[in-house]
């Protein structure tokens, strides 16, 4: 479905119906050793100006070399995006002052970048489907940081990220409505983080958007003056920036007015947007070619080669799990969102005995059980007590019939809070779900003996065996196997 | 024992390898002429004790038979070469007292090879000059003066000191860097052989940039078998220099005294200028006979865009100029000039820092490449550079093995005599070298004769890519022709 066609949220007033037309620029930190030109390690968090080269303090007479894991890892993420891989790329330098950019420019890709058009699907809430076109992908490098609270009367600049590697990523102007928008990032997130592009850490700012919003009434088709909203880092923020951005421009429209073209802030405490630099302000950056750099050339081999070791993708994974074991698109969804989760759901299948017959189950004891108990507990996936292992043997003990689904939660329980094996704990501690029909068949005698009753209203309303059903299983401590008891039953009353 | 100084560095290789002398020897001689003419002013900065310890150790090789093809060759090393630990300028205020805490590729590589340091030379700022006077260290005097007179002359530039150190025997030879003309012209102006080799040759690493993309470092010697010497040393592929090329060097000195018999020599029309002084068109003419002699032959060619070559370069390094020292901001090393912000502090620093003829190319490049005249101005002037690329191109492809020219369009000159009101009168010296610039070529200019007021004049040759062989093969037949000229010593 194309994006113009995608049902999506229009914002009504009091004059009609407005559409929100939204354009993306995400920064995206390119998961490497060393920065995109020098040798200098992009670990974060290291002390101040510990992590610059020569190259990257630009001192007199030092030269770019390029990275070339940086550059595989911009082709693996235009092929996640299934994109144009340009074999012909440049470098220019984008020329302006500022104290944390060393060289007085920023060597980056303007006119012909790395990654040319792709596109990414986004799925949306009621199995609404979206595709959002990708313009293009360039390499450039990120600028220093700024202190300001070291001195009272001085600003001091730490190097350290200066020269590390960004991925620009581009969208076309596809993007209806905050939803999509959020939908967006997530989705591009999500990939960048199973191509092991990007760790997509938007806390420490490996992920930051700007934000193009505009706005126009329903219908008309020119594309409104826009503003952009810059640095965004929390994916929350981007929704509630583009709703606040949204009203402001409509209500502007509205009064008679006319929207200026500039760049804009999102206030997170305040809810709203403030302008930053109108567009007299923006800088004239004089792009041309860096000649410190030739053009960056690679052959077709050398990206088909990349391909071929592709990891498998979100969209590819989900289907996998739908068709292979028939999980619902909403379940395979919560579980590819993360790499993390997926990850962990691939861990919990291969330590299955019977994937074919326990996927699925498997899957719901993924999502409810385990990521419920995570949530509630706060903990990240990565430290639960849980292991993907343990979870496997106790979806086998379902799936064989050892036990029932009800021991099971008390089995997780004690796996939660002691640990052990869980086959070994059903051994010892006597879960067992009792299948012997003898032993059953003393319980439902005794059961239907001391309740003629509720055997009466049985014989005229079956539905009542539920209740039987519960006697049986309560007086065997649940260990009783379920459907052994309700055929016994309903035999037994003769219904 | 004769005057050490006086020696070409293949003859002082002889005589260090027969232990005649001792490097320290050499370098202590060279040291006491440096100090006697202080007066030329072709050292911003004198080593003598790293110059020593150089000699000393290039003496214990030399003596366990280790020594490298320059072992004890005393040399200067223009001031744009970052020399570890050793004060490095670029000859500008901006740099004011920066010590670098690394060495450019191709210094490292003398010193690898033997050379002893006997100082940082003077040139024109950022190498942004063709007389050496824009320097922050005052003009370079040439050891040359016209006859009868006491007029000081300039050296050419921007490697001026070079060019004038080597030529009043301050050193053996010299390092230096061209991106218009700024070897060969001042070789031209000292009687001086100069090379700037092919695009690609010579590392850029640890060598301040001007324009990245016309910068290429060479040296500056007294005979072009000791420019093959040196040019060995300094040629070679570095990984941390993206566009230097990966081609093995050769023994450039074995192309000394190589026939050149059947070789074809361009004449390119386009190169005779109007109003073009007649003793230039006599040493034109007198090249193409020495060469003829020698058993080549003269092909008349035509570079059709030789004139656009001047303008188009004025705009491309510039360009890159204006963005290459951006860098030089007052904050990470440097001159700092305090603000009341940020803002301030940038435009102080960089107001009082960079002479008057740097801010006039970092005003041009920025013009040039802001919205709305990029097309016009840079992008156009690219497009030229292409043609003129191709003009040689073309030429070569009919068999040419080189091309013969003027190297400069007058002799030296007084200082202060030019550019003074109009700049372009002082670029126009660059006319006949900045096509090779722009082409990337290899281009040698050799000593050939005087003007009636008794001073050096030279001649070009071109090459095509890599093969600076041919260079030094056609360089040696005109040497050989027209003799050795050294200057009268009067300081």
């Amino acid at each position: 479905m194309t994006a113009a066609a995608a049902p999506h949220k229009l914002i009504k007033s009091a004059t009609g119906d407005w559409e929100v037309v939204i354009g993306m620029e995400i920064h995206a930190q390119v998961t490497s050793n060393s920065k995109l030109f020098s040798g200098a390690s992009t670990a974060f968090g290291g002390e101040p100006n510990s992590h610059v080269s020569l190259v990257d303090a630009a001192m007199p007479g030092m030269l770019p070399v390029i990275n070339e894991e940086c550059v595989r890892q911009a082709v693996r993420t235009g092929l996640g995006l299934n994109a144009k891989i340009n074999l012909r790329s440049v470098f220019d330098r984008k020329n302006y002052f500022y104290p944390d950019l060393p060289q007085g420019y920023q060597i980056s890709q303007y006119k012909s970048p790395i990654v040319g058009e792709g596109e990414v699907e986004l799925e949306l809430d009621g199995g609404r489907s979206v595709t959002i076109g990708i313009e293009r992908l360039h390499l450039e490098q990120d600028a220093g940081k700024l202190l300001h609270d070291q001195s009272p009367t001085m600003t001091y600049v730490d190097l350290n990220r200066s020269g590390v590697a960004l991925m620009e990523i581009v969208s076309k102007p596809d993007i209806r409505d905050a939803e999509q928008a959020k939908a967006y990032v997530t989705k591009l997130r999500s990939i960048l983080r199973y191509l092991g592009t990007c760790d997509g850490d938007m806390e420490k700012g490996s992920l930051r958007a700007d934000v193009n919003v505009s706005v126009r009434r329903h219908g008309e088709t020119t594309l409104g003056t826009r503003c952009e909203i810059k640095n965004m880092n929390s994916i929350n923020f981007i929704g509630q920036a583009i709703e606040y951005e949204a009203r402001r421009q409509i209500e502007i429209i509205e009064d008679g007015g006319s929207i200026d073209q500039e760049t804009r802030l999102f206030d997170p405490n305040k809810g709203e947007t403030r302008s930053m630099r109108s567009k007299e302000e923006a800088h004239d950056y004089r792009y041309f070619p860096d000649p410190d750099l030739l053009p960056l050339e690679f052959s077709q081999a050398f990206v088909d080669e990349l391909k071929a070791q592709l990891p498998e993708l979100p969209d590819e994974k989900k289907s996998r799990f739908i068709t292979g074991f028939g999980l619902s698109p909403y379940d395979a969804s919560v579980l590819v969102a993360e790499r993390e989760s997926a990850e962990f759901y691939e861990t919990v299948l291969s330590g299955l005995a019977d994937k074919a017959r326990d996927g699925k189950l498997a899957a719901n004891w993924v999502i409810n059980e385990l990521f419920g108990r995570l949530n509630k507990e706060g903990v990240a996936i990565a430290a639960s007590p849980v292991s993907a292992e343990q979870l496997a043997a106790i979806v086998d003990l379902i799936g064989e019939g050892t036990i029932s689904g009800k021991i099971a939660k008390d089995l997780f329980e004690i796996v939660w809070q002691e640990g052990g094996d869980p086959r070994a704990l059903v051994e010892t501690r006597g879960m067992k779900q009792v299948t012997d029909l003898g032993a059953i068949e003393k319980v439902v005698d005794d059961i239907i003996a001391a309740n003629p009753d509720k055997v009466e209203q049985a014989k005229a309303k079956p539905q009542l065996v539920g209740w039987f059903v519960g006697q049986v299983m309560k007086s065997s401590g649940g260990k009783a196997n379920p459907q052994a008891v309700n055929d016994l039953l309903k035999s037994k009353l003769g219904i | 024992m004769t005057d050490l100084t006086s020696l070409t560095i293949a003859e002082a290789r002889e005589g260090l390898a027969s232990k005649s002398f001792t490097a320290r020897e050499l370098t202590d001689a060279h040291l006491a002429a440096i100090e006697a003419a202080r007066v030329l002013n072709a050292y911003v900065l004198e080593t003598p004790d790293r110059a020593r310890e150089m000699a000393k150790a290039a003496d214990e090789k030399i003596a366990k038979g280790e020594g490298g093809p320059l072992a004890g060759i005393p040399l200067g090393i223009k001031d744009l070469f970052a020399t570890r630990d050793i004060r490095t300028t670029a000859c500008s205020k901006i740099l004011g007292n920066f010590i670098p805490p690394y060495e450019s590729t191709v210094t490292s590589q003398l010193w690898r090879d033997g050379a002893v340091l006997l100082g940082k030379l003077n040139n024109d700022e950022f190498a942004m000059g063709s007389s050496n006077e824009t320097s922050c260290f005052g003009p370079v005097t040439n050891p040359w003066r016209r006859e009868g007179s006491n007029t000081t002359l300039v050296p050419g530039g921007s490697s001026g000191g070079s060019a004038s150190a080597v030529a009043a025997s301050l050193c053996m030879g010299a390092t230096a860097t061209d991106t218009g003309g700024s070897i060969r012209q001042p070789a031209a102006f000292t009687a001086t052989v100069g090379i700037k080799p092919t695009y690609g040759r010579c590392s850029r690493w640890g060598i301040v940039a001007f324009a990245s993309s016309l910068d290429q470092a060479g040296p500056i010697a007294r005979t072009t078998r000791d420019a093959a010497i040196l040019m060995r040393s300094m040629a070679g592929h570095d990984p941390k220099d993206t566009t230097s090329v990966d081609i093995a060097v050769p023994d450039y000195e074995a192309a000394i005294g190589k026939s050149v018999k059947g070789m074809k020599i361009g004449i390119p029309k386009e190169y005779r200028l109007d109003g073009m002084p007649a003793e230039i068109e006599k040493l034109w003419s007198q090249g193409t006979e020495w060469l003829k002699a020698a058993g080549a032959e003269m092909v008349p060619v035509s570079l059709p865009h030789t004139k656009y070559a001047l303008p188009a370069y004025y705009i491309v390094a510039p360009a890159e100029a204006s963005s290459n020292l951006a860098r030089y901001d007052g904050v990470r090393f440097g001159l700092r000039e305090p603000g009341k912000n940020i803002v301030e502090m940038f435009e102080n620093t960089r107001a009082d820092g960079f002479g008057d003829e740097v801010r006039r190319r970092v005003l041009i490049g920025t013009y040039v490449l802001s919205a709305g005249y990029y097309d016009a101005y840079y992008l156009r002037a690219q497009k030229v550079r292409t043609l003129i690329k191709k003009d040689f191109e073309d030429c070569f492809a009919k068999g040419v093995n080189a091309i013969l020219t003027p190297a400069t369009p007058s002799a030296a000159f007084g200082i202060g005599e030019k550019g003074g009101a109009d700049p372009v009168e002082m670029y126009l010296n660059d006319i006949f070298t900045v096509t090779v610039n722009m082409a990337g070529l290899p281009g040698i200019a050799v000593p050939s004769g005087k003007d009636t007021q008794g001073l050096p004049l030279g001649l070009q040759l071109i090459g095509r890519p890599f093969d600076e062989e041919t260079l030094f093969s056609l360089g040696e037949v005109i040497e050989q022709a027209a003799g050795r000229f050294t200057a009268p010593k009067w300081w």
